[in-house]
């Protein structure tokens, strides 16, 4: 069989790359094709009423504004608490620690986190920021409980992000009597800037479109106004798709639709952002 | 002719034990530029990074050995190393400009220091431009991206970097590797300009470079000193064998 | 200036290195909480009725064989999709695509990953669904293999980048070597640069798979939610659950601190330690890998 291949290499071959672009393919194409289709069917239902209208008829008519404000808020929130945590984890992790015991297990954590399935976050939010800590079902609650699952993919990309500056840069700069967060603050985060940037908006762009960390700690179905603080809860995009599409009985398909194209653009925006904030940096950078 | 520094009796150590420098000693003039010169491996870059404490940031350790500027053991643990690489500059082979414009580049030590006049950032960095002997040729071209500048330029803009921030010694590390024979000489030329104000050290790329500007000239073989002594004398007569052999090209 | 420089200096430094550390204490923590509201289960439901084959709380049964097995037979299923697709485009991206494609797919397969879990799982309620209902004579469409299918889907981006990152990472050196003693691009990928990118496509596969167990939102929608023991291969088209669908759906209605509240947290609790386990077990390949490929190349 061997001797077979060997002598047909070249037919082999064709035949091996034809295999493997059909399968590259049939991966692509259901990507595009799922949010071409969604743009489809959902664009109709989009109207400026239904951006910033208030939902009636139990969710069968009218706007979801409150479901977008929601995710923002939640988006914000989840920000505020990881980026900083984040990024300063990152910068330990590329500047200053030595490779030993200590920060093996550093990576072993953020491995761990990265890896913990959404709806254990969701029981670990419940259980600390909203029973124990008493935050009650609030934006706080789930915006802390996002951010512990948003963590881990800020440090890894921030810290790669850093190491991508090269060594002679902080060389340089020490050797010129700076101090290590001297040279960190001016040249190291200042070039890394754009990777993190994309890295963090990647991150949120997760958070955004999770339901199961916020099912339990934060995301109601009906509100009638919108959150007034992080301690009242709120309506989210993806949890209102959920529930929409599996549990109101009658729901017009038109809004089901548009919901999941409005949860859709909110993403993808956050997507084309970080992509072009890659791109320009690369194009811009001087090393 | 006073000795800005004295090395005595220094030993470098890697980390996992080999030795990278035996039993140095050396007193280093003022005001002139010293040599140090020998096939790869001698550990002549290392005892350049010791001079700056440069080498906290590797895996070497002295484990033995002071070395004296202006008669204090700048190997104590409470030296001031900040202000110490401000004394001693340091130039690198590979032209490394930082990602700003060639202005940025100049004051960005100064800046570190906490100066923040402007008049005072300028005049810093016309000043030490005119003494890297570049000032006419970027004077124009301040705000641009030092990237954009030829690499003898920028090794030029290194220099100048350095003198910023008025050091007493410079410490160059193959600092002509890279660059062109017009770029080198420019290099060469304004290193016997500024040794009438700094004290230089030189770690030359070619014996030839070592002949052409040194003072006095130290010839290091796998981690020992062999021989030191005026530049004329060590490349015309040299005492020791090996630094003969060396010299006229034997061995290397 | 200089003092107060060093001041500062100071502080910001013990900030970032407490930062550093916070990931272990984030995962102690998680550990710690699930610990605390899981264990109660342990003591008011005897532990071999957790091992019972019915899950059926209202009545008292608390047998989670079913959502394990469940959660097996769809992250089987993805695995067995993901993988080869996973691998395959990520070998066509770093090995076969011009260079113009590259910069066109790889954010594309980025994009795939970003979408939220709950819009796949409402595509396929809405059309996938029914389509493998009709298409495969199915009494319903939600079933273990839809979940599976799209399951695969969201496992692999995961796997493509991180699998295209490795291959990537190859030496050019290799390939070169092998095109100077003639092989074929083909026999080079597989004879050359798959294998020395080994370690790194197996912790693409791992992560993979990792993301396919721990899918919650997808599985609860499309997968049937009848907890029943798969026991045959033709199990893969009936409705399952998940164990992470049986947290999500159960949680919201049962009473604090009561029985079943403890089991759900029971289950994330084994949910938590499946990843750790994965996890650790990924990261020693990984690391038994490099030391032979650093040992190899010295």
């Amino acid at each position: 069989m061997n001797r077979f291949l060997a002598q047909n290499r070249h037919a082999v071959q064709r035949l091996g790359f034809a295999l493997i672009t059909l399968m590259a393919v049939f991966t692509v194409l259901p990507i595009v094709g799922t949010v071409a289709f969604i743009l489809v069917q959902g664009q109709p239902a989009i109207s400026a009423e239904f951006i910033t209208g208030f939902p009636h008829d139990g969710m069968r008519a009218g706007g979801i504004l409150p479901a977008i404000i929601g995710t923002l808020y939640l988006t914000i929130g989840t920000a505020i608490f990881s980026v900083p945590l984040g990024i300063a984890a990152a910068i330990y992790l590329s500047e200053y620690a030595k490779d030993n015991q200590w920060t093996r297990l550093i990576r072993l954590a953020i491995i761990n986190l990265a890896g913990i399935p959404s709806v254990v976050y969701g029981l670990f939010g419940l259980g600390l920021f909203v029973l124990f800590l008493k935050f009650g079902t609030s934006i706080l609650a789930a915006s802390l409980t996002l951010s512990i699952m948003t963590l881990p993919v800020i440090i890894s990309t921030s810290e790669e992000a850093l190491r991508a500056v090269p060594q002679a840069f902080r060389t340089v700069s020490i050797s010129l009597g700076g101090t290590r967060w001297q040279t960190i603050r001016r040249i190291v985060l200042k070039e890394a800037l754009p990777g993190i940037l994309t890295g963090v908006i990647l991150g949120l762009e997760r958070a955004a479109g999770e339901t199961a960390p916020i099912l339990f700690t934060g995301a109601a179905f009906f509100l009638p106004r919108l959150p007034g603080s992080p301690f009242d809860a709120t309506m989210a995009l993806p949890y209102h798709l959920f529930v929409i599409s599996t549990q109101v009985p009658e729901m017009p398909i038109q809004i089901q639709y548009g919901t999941a194209l409005v949860l859709l653009v909110f993403v993808l925006t956050m997507n084309l952002i970080a992509t072009f904030i890659r791109s320009r940096a690369r194009a811009k950078r001087q090393w | 002719m006073v000795d800005k520094i004295l090395i005595e009796n220094l030993s470098l150590q890697y980390a996992d034990g080999t030795e990278s420098l035996r039993d140095v000693s050396m007193g280093i003039r003022q005001n002139s530029v010293t040599v140090l010169f020998g096939p790869a491996g001698g550990g002549k870059s290392t005892l350049l990074r010791c001079l700056n404490r440069l080498n906290d940031l590797t895996e070497v350790k002295a484990s033995g050995g002071r070395i004296l500027i202006d008669g204090e053991n700048i190997l104590d643990l409470k030296t001031d190393v900040i202000a110490l690489r401000r004394k001693v500059g340091m130039v690198f082979a590979r032209p490394v400009v930082l990602p700003m414009s060639v202005r940025e580049n100049i004051i960005y030590g100064l800046e570190l220091a906490g100066e923040k006049r402007k008049s005072k950032l300028d005049q810093a960095m016309e000043r030490s431009l005119r003494f890297a002997a570049i000032w006419e040729e970027v004077k124009d071209r301040l705000d641009d991206p030092a990237t954009a500048l030829s690499g003898g330029q920028q090794q030029r803009v290194c220099l100048a970097r350095v003198l910023a921030l008025q050091p007493e010694i410079v410490l160059l590390d193959e600092p002509t590797s890279g660059l062109d024979p017009i770029s080198t000489g420019k290099v060469e030329a304004a290193l016997l300009e500024l040794k009438k104000e700094y004290t230089i050290i030189l770690v030359p790329h070619s014996v030839q470079q070592a002949a052409r500007t040194a003072d006095h000239a130290a010839f290091f073989l796998q981690g020992e000193l062999v021989e030191y002594d005026s530049g004329k004398k060590l490349f015309t007569s040299p005492k020791q064998k090996k630094t003969e052999d060396y010299v006229m090209g034997r061995f290397g | 200036m200089e003092r107060s420089l060093s001041w500062r200096e100071f502080i910001i430094t013990r900030l970032i290195q407490t930062s550093g550390y916070s990931a272990v204490l984030f995962v102690l923590l998680i550990f710690f909480f699930l610990l605390r509201e899981g264990l109660p289960a342990l003591s008011e439901v005897d532990a071999s009725s957790l091992l019972n084959i019915r899950w059926y709380p209202i009545e008292g049964f608390f047998g989670i064989l079913p959502l394990i097995s469940g959660s097996l037979i769809v992250t089987l299923g993805a695995a067995l999709i993901a993988v080869p697709f996973g691998i395959g485009t990520a070998v066509y991206i770093s090995e076969i695509a011009p260079r113009w494609m590259r910069e066109i797919l790889k954010p594309l397969v980025e994009l795939l990953g970003g979408l939220p879990s709950v819009v796949l799982g409402f595509l396929g309620i809405l059309i996938l669904s029914p389509f493998l209902r009709v298409f495969l004579n199915l009494p319903t469409g939600l079933t273990a293999f839809t979940g599976s299918l799209l399951l695969g889907g969201i496992a692999v981006p995961t796997v493509v980048s991180v699998a295209e990152d490795a291959l990537d990472s190859v030496p050019r050196a290799y390939r070169e070597g092998a095109w100077a003693l003639g092989a074929t691009r083909w026999q080079t990928i597989w004879r050359v640069t798959l294998p020395a990118a080994r370690s790194g496509v197996l912790t693409a596969v791992m992560l993979g798979v990792g993301r396919a167990i721990g899918e919650t939102m997808t599985v609860m929608m499309v997968t049937g939610n009848a907890p029943v023991l798969a026991t045959k291969l033709g199990s893969l088209f009936s409705p399952v659950r998940t164990m992470t669908a049986t947290i999500a759906a159960e949680m919201g209605e049962v009473a604090n601190g009561s029985t079943h509240y403890h089991v759900l947290f029971f289950i994330g609790m084994v949910l938590f330690l499946i990843s750790l386990a994965v996890n650790i077990v990924a990261s020693s390949v990984v690391f038994r890998a490099r030391k032979r490929a650093e040992r190899i190349l010295s």
